[in-house]
């Protein structure tokens, strides 16, 4: 018997092949580490949102109760305000020097370029630091800001130094991308060169320009370590979540807050997301590439404008290295290296620093694997579309969340007696994969945009060939992205030397790292000694930096070859 | 020599050093790893752990050591399944939170008996074991007095003067514990209603609450503020290394707190928990905690580390813990409305 | 026997039909091109055929295999893209013999069966170049050597010579169509070029709007065109709009025409009147000769080889159309701007279309 025949036939479902399979098992693999990785222990703090101290279910009474504080709209002021403040200050700033970079003739460009990351490899410990020295009531410019630096002053202008390369990287790529062709049409259509910037380059860079923006205003919301050390009285969202969690043990309030932190960042990373689809048919034209040809009055204003800034960086740093030599701030400034000598000031020692770099390569390399691999399977995986969705929501949550409520998810989620994975709890190991999760979304974006770029129909011709799709990962698409995937360990490395607000929860008594050394020897008194960590873990990030530029050019680019003409 | 004669040497002391590896791991293996959880000093740690060592040879302690506040969250965050063997070292206040939530196993440690009395819990078998009080004290630069002509306080009273306007440090009680503390004791000496008054009126002259307790003796010692009222022992090495403050303790009384030895409920090695606890009860741990803290639960142990306030024991108020806990939220709340609210503009 | 049977083949994305009840054969060893404006779905059906985006209904058989539910890596094809695809990392020799290594073949035969194909596609020495040292063209041919590496029973070519400058695109034409015809191997090759598909095709399959509106030879498709939308996009074509009298005769604005007889469409139907601007007569024209009408000459184009004049009927409103003269023509009968004369229009040489 057959049913009311459809006068349609009937719809196909196509059968999939080993490499489907594969692909999708991979996808939904992926999905489930994320999950693991992200989703669940993130859940398991923020659920206590909706819980009273002893676990009893209490709706949103924690809620109501936060939103009748009136310190509340203070703190959610204050973070709005300084979070605008610095990006407004800070992309500007960027953009300028970024535009010396790529479309100016600068003397010792290199060193410029070198000089705007060095802010990466700091702990958000250092710049705190330096100010201190710099502007403190004993300060070299004391008085200079007209007031304490402690607060508002304080925060904006180490966020400025902490933020800046972020946002510069990004301008430098925009700015990088533009069409020689656009500005020789404008040359012969007689445009003034200010008819041309307002014309041709801000626009060409408006989506770049987007999204340091968003960066710069993520980071400043989510970040605790400056306003803890510098922002006196000053209190923001981030602070807020330090009281409750770590002031009061309050981890439900602390679930709240961190939802009310979530907010901002996830409606900025949601407008980023709509800005980077449409940037994605911006990219495919085919430009011919800028190279800027000298001009004095121009190089010379914008050599001057680089050196300022430059050396705005060099003074914060050269401040914590001095500070790092000092015997006795500010009553004995004799110099001494004992301060390097870190067994007199923490038990472990020198050991906390190697725990970091092993801890900071672990992550890179077990980061940027999952990273690109996930991204890979994520890009390339036919169809699937509800399961792709969620991995890139998952991959995208970490950047909006603050390392307190990670961390605290971490012991939640890992501790629990039930949970099979919890014999990685108290290891290495935990301190690796949080890591990871922390800066998943920039490695994942990383890691997709530069799948993106590559001929979509290379899986089509592999597949039409017979050959599986895992060799051509192997043989043509990793080899083709070899320099992103780089830039994600080198970025995993950097940032597993200096984080501290997650993994402060998730060290055991053979696992402290030199970032969270650094932050509890500050907060034994030994300022120096703190600076001296900082400075360490600089000259190891900027080290191993040079190290990949160098390789970069010399060995590096005899593998790749293929990429010359 | 032979590409082979290399070979076999290298296969020789490879395997010596396995052997070697082999031999230590069993060494190691008879030993009872206790996992300790603490908020003590850096500078501390190995002193302390080498002392417990020596004494109990078949024991080996492994330290997780943070601030107070991060150690507290990690050990209520960790509790359906406790990794802490024992606590040794972290505020009283908190070790009898814990307690409060089942999270501690009671025993009365060997030397117990011995202790002042508001050392204990109080309990039958004690839920904690204190080990030294640490004080509230203000830390005042002298340097930097000289250099602004301001006068030495010497109670509470004189720092609400408007010559001190902007020059005061101290705890944000919503960070820290030794913040609470701090009001608590003013509270507690001079009740609800006056403390409130006081505290009005030193909010005129604190420049700024800190989210540590260290911080504010750490920032007088630095001439960074005039006086910061924090953790003593923090200004009496700052002074030991050379900075020029004093410590005051204030004629009125002031707040303070513990710290006290616990063992964790669920510990697997409850036998060696138990002898750290006995040990870090002995008149010989009491010795070692003497180095450091002026006073401590040893009533027969005289100690006085350098620089540290002479008179600080007698002037302790006589604050009752369960009711600090129990309006510790109250408090607070009171505390944020009044002052962290409205502090923000002032920053500015 | 077919080497391709698609049949009711659709494609739908939500609500918008990409293609639509689409039922083709294609012969063995024949050379097909899909035909049509962008967006007339005629990339859809060759990835359709590939199974790179497969249909929502419909078979597909491939020499009587039902290969409608394969996956693409197990159906039998070679296919080149508009992009080339190329693996920039690899050798030439490497892309060339990128299909035949998985396929455990012993090194030296993988390297001869390279060797034979580079050869083929006449770039013998460029195997250990990448790909970024050669030319378009030279890319191009590459990407076919590979797509026909493991002698695949049907080649797909995706708009292959679109990237490429007009004298390559000629010269590969016909170098491709060669070595079609050498190898027999059966091909499908999408273009929006008509010149490229009534060069190179043996078949044409005309499409738009994700419809097929005819099949047939070159030869048919241009003198033939079985839809108005066929005549347009093929070649040139005036179009007349006139009513149907007779099932002979289409009235224009006053004018009859003879024309062939019309059975699908019922007298007094609005109809388009074509003819194909080199079809006009306008030499020796005997003087029973139909069609016979006088025009003006309103413009001349000069296009090279030929003009292309617009011509205004006379004793008309503004009915027109274009011829295209030979340039003796021009010179024998002393045509210029304003020049009256009389033209024929064959009626073997009219179509007619429903308007």
């Amino acid at each position: 018997m057959t049913l009311a025949a459809s006068n349609r036939s009937p719809i196909l479902r196509v059968a999939m092949s080993r490499d489907d399979l594969m692909m999708r098992l991979g996808v939904v693999l992926f999905a489930v580490v994320l999950l693991v990785i992200v989703g669940l222990p993130l859940w398991s703090l923020l659920a206590k949102a909706f819980e009273d101290r002893d676990g009893k279910f209490v709706g949103l009474a924690n809620y109501v109760s936060y939103f009748s504080t009136p310190a509340l709209f203070d703190s959610a002021l204050n973070s709005l305000h300084v979070a605008a403040v610095c990006t407004l200050i800070v992309v500007p700033l960027a953009f300028f020097y970024a535009y010396a970079l790529t479309r100016t003739v600068l003397p010792v460009r290199w060193l410029f370029q070198g000089i705007s990351l060095i802010p990466i490899f700091a702990p958000s410990l250092l710049p705190g630091l330096a100010l201190v020295y710099l502007f403190g009531n004993q300060g070299f410019f004391k008085g200079a800001l007209g007031g304490p630096i402690y607060g508002f002053d304080g925060i904006v202008i180490a966020q400025i130094f902490y933020c800046f390369p972020h946002a510069t990287l990004i301008l430098v790529t925009a700015l990088t991308t533009a069409d020689a062709r656009l500005y020789e049409a404008a040359d012969a259509l007689g445009a003034s060169k200010l008819r041309v910037f307002f014309t041709v380059t801000l626009p060409g860079a408006k989506y770049g320009l987007i999204s340091a923006a968003l960066v710069v205003f993520t980071m400043v919301i989510t970040d605790f370590g400056i306003a803890k050390v510098i922002g006196g009285n000053f209190n923001v969202l981030a602070t807020d979540v330090y009281k409750q969690v770590i002031g009061q043990q309050n981890f439900s309030m602390g679930a709240v807050v961190g939802m009310v932190l979530l907010a901002p960042a996830a409606i900025a990373f949601l407008v980023d997301r709509v800005v980077q689809r449409k940037q994605v048919a911006l990219l495919t034209a085919r430009a011919v590439p800028l190279i800027p040809k000298p001009k004095l009055g121009r190089d010379l204003f914008f050599t001057a404008f680089c050196t300022v800034v430059a050396a705005g960086i060099l003074v914060i740093l050269g401040m914590a290295a001095w500070g790092s030599l000092i015997k006795y701030w500010p009553y004995n400034l004799s110099l001494t290296l004992a301060n390097y000598d870190f067994t007199n000031f923490d038990a472990s020692g020198w050991d906390s620093y190697f725990n970091s770099v092993e801890m900071a390569v672990g992550a890179a390399v077990f980061g940027t694997t999952l990273m690109f691999v996930g991204a890979w399977l994520n890009e390339k995986t036919r169809e699937f579309y509800l399961m792709r969705g969620i991995v890139q929501f998952l991959a995208f949550l970490p950047m909006a969340v603050p390392g307190l409520v990670l961390g605290l998810g971490y012991i939640f989620f890992f501790n629990a007696p039930n949970n099979p994975l919890n014999f990685l709890y108290a290891t290495m190991g935990i301190l690796v994969v949080n890591t990871v999760a922390h800066f998943y979304t920039v490695g994942h974006l990383t890691a997709t945009t530069a799948l993106k770029q590559i001929d979509p129909e290379f899986e089509s011709v592999s597949a039409s060939l017979k050959v599986p799709v895992w060799r051509t990962f192997g043989r043509v698409t990793a080899p083709i992205c070899l320099p992103a995937i780089l830039d994600i360990a080198i970025y995993l490395f950097v940032n597993g030397m200096t984080t501290v607000s997650s993994v402060i929860f998730l060290y055991s008594s053979d696992t402290k790292l030199a970032s969270v050394a650094a932050v509890n020897i500050e907060e034994s008194g030994a300022t120096a000694v703190a600076a001296a960590l900082c400075i360490v873990i600089v000259i190891t990030s900027a080290a191993v930096k040079t190290l990949h530029v160098l390789a970069d050019r010399f060995l590096l680019g005899r593998l790749q070859a293929w990429r010359r003409r | 020599m032979t590409i082979f004669a290399t070979m076999r040497r290298a296969a020789v002391l490879g395997g010596v050093a396995l052997a070697a590896i082999a031999i230590s791991g069993a060494a190691f293996a008879q030993k009872t790893k206790l996992t300790v959880y603490t908020a003590i000093e850096n500078e501390q740690l190995d002193p302390f752990k080498k002392a417990f060592e020596a004494d109990n040879p078949t024991i080996e302690i492994a330290w997780v050591r943070d601030s107070t506040g991060v150690m507290t969250a990690k050990l209520i965050a960790e509790k359906d399944n406790p990794r802490a063997d024992v606590i040794w070292g972290l505020a009283a206040s908190s070790v009898g939170l814990m307690a409060g939530m089942g999270m501690i196993e009671p025993y009365t440690p060997a030397n117990a008996a011995a202790l002042k009395p508001i050392f204990k819990s109080g309990k039958s078998p004690e839920t904690w074991v204190g080990m030294d009080a640490f004080l509230a004290v203000v830390c005042f630069n002298t340097a930097e007095a000289k250099k602004g002509n301001k006068p030495t306080p010497t109670s509470w009273a004189d720092l609400i003067k408007p010559e001190y306007k902007d020059s005061i440090v101290m705890p944000n009680p919503a960070s820290s514990g030794t913040g609470y503390l701090t009001i608590a004791g003013w509270l507690t000496i001079m009740g609800e209603e006056a403390g409130w008054k006081f505290m009005d009126a030193l909010h005129q002259n604190v420049s700024q609450y800190l989210h540590s307790g260290s911080a504010p003796c750490v920032q007088a010692a630095k001439g960074e503020r005039l006086i910061g009222i924090g953790f003593d022992m923090r200004g009496a090495t700052e002074k030991t290394k050379g900075a020029p403050i004093d410590l005051i303790v204030p004629k009125e009384g002031l707040g303070w707190e513990m710290e006290a030895t616990a063992i964790v409920k669920g510990t697997k090695n409850l036998d060696a928990a138990k002898k750290l606890a006995d040990w870090a009860s002995s008149p010989k741990a009491n010795e070692l905690y003497g180095k450091y803290y002026a006073i401590v639960a040893n009533p027969t142990v005289k100690s006085m580390p350098p620089n540290y306030p002479a008179d600080g024991e007698k002037l302790m108020a006589k604050v009752d813990v369960d009711w600090m806990a129990k309006n510790r939220e109250r408090i607070l709340a009171e505390w944020t409305k009044r002052y962290d609210g409205k502090s923000a503009p002032k920053a500015k | 026997m077919s080497h391709l049977e698609v049949r009711n083949l659709s494609k739908r994305y939500g609500d918008f039909t990409a293609l639509g009840d689409i039922s083709l054969d294609i012969a063995e060893g024949e050379f097909v091109c899909f035909l049509g404006p962008s967006g007339c779905g005629k990339t859809t059906l060759l990835r359709a055929i590939a199974g790179l985006d497969p249909q929502s209904s419909g078979t597909i058989h491939q020499k009587g295999r039902d290969i409608s539910a394969l996956p693409p890596s197990k159906r039998d094809f070679g296919i080149v893209f508009q992009s080339y695809a190329l693996f920039p990392n690899l050798t030439v020799v490497d892309n060339v013999g990128y299909g035949l290594v998985s396929r455990r073949e012993g090194k030296a035969a993988v390297g001869r069966r390279v060797t034979e194909l580079l050869t083929l596609v006449g770039l013998p020495d460029a195997g250990p170049k990448y790909p970024a040292q050669l030319s378009g063209g030279q890319q191009q041919r590459v990407a076919l050597a590979r797509a026909l590496a493991t002698s695949p029973g049907l080649l797909l070519l995706d708009e292959p010579l679109s990237a490429l400058d007009a004298r390559v695109r000629l010269r590969l034409r016909h170098e491709i169509k060669a070595l079609q015809r050498t190898l027999g191997v059966t091909t499908i090759m999408v273009t929006h070029d008509q010149e490229e598909a009534l060069t190179m095709a043996d078949r044409i399959v005309v499409m738009n709007q994700g419809a097929i509106e005819q099949v047939g030879t070159p030869q048919e498709i241009y003198r033939r065109p079985a839809t108005a939308f066929v005549a347009d996009f093929v070649g040139s074509m005036n179009f007349l709009a006139g009513t149907l009298v007779a099932p002979d005769k289409v009235k224009v604005d006053g004018f009859t025409f003879d024309c062939t007889a019309q059975d699908g469409l019922a007298p007094g139907a609005k109809v388009a009147l074509c003819i194909r601007p080199e079809d006009v007569r306008v030499r020796d024209l005997p003087t029973d000769i139909a069609n016979r009408v006088a025009v003006e000459v309103a413009e001349l184009d000069f296009v090279g080889a030929f003009c292309r004049a617009t011509l205004k009927v006379q004793g008309t409103a503004d009915v027109a159309m274009t011829a295209d003269f030979s340039s003796n023509l021009i010179r024998d009968l002393g045509v210029e701007l304003g020049r009256k004369l009389d033209v024929a229009l064959p009626p073997d040489r009219l179509r007619v279309f429903a308007a």
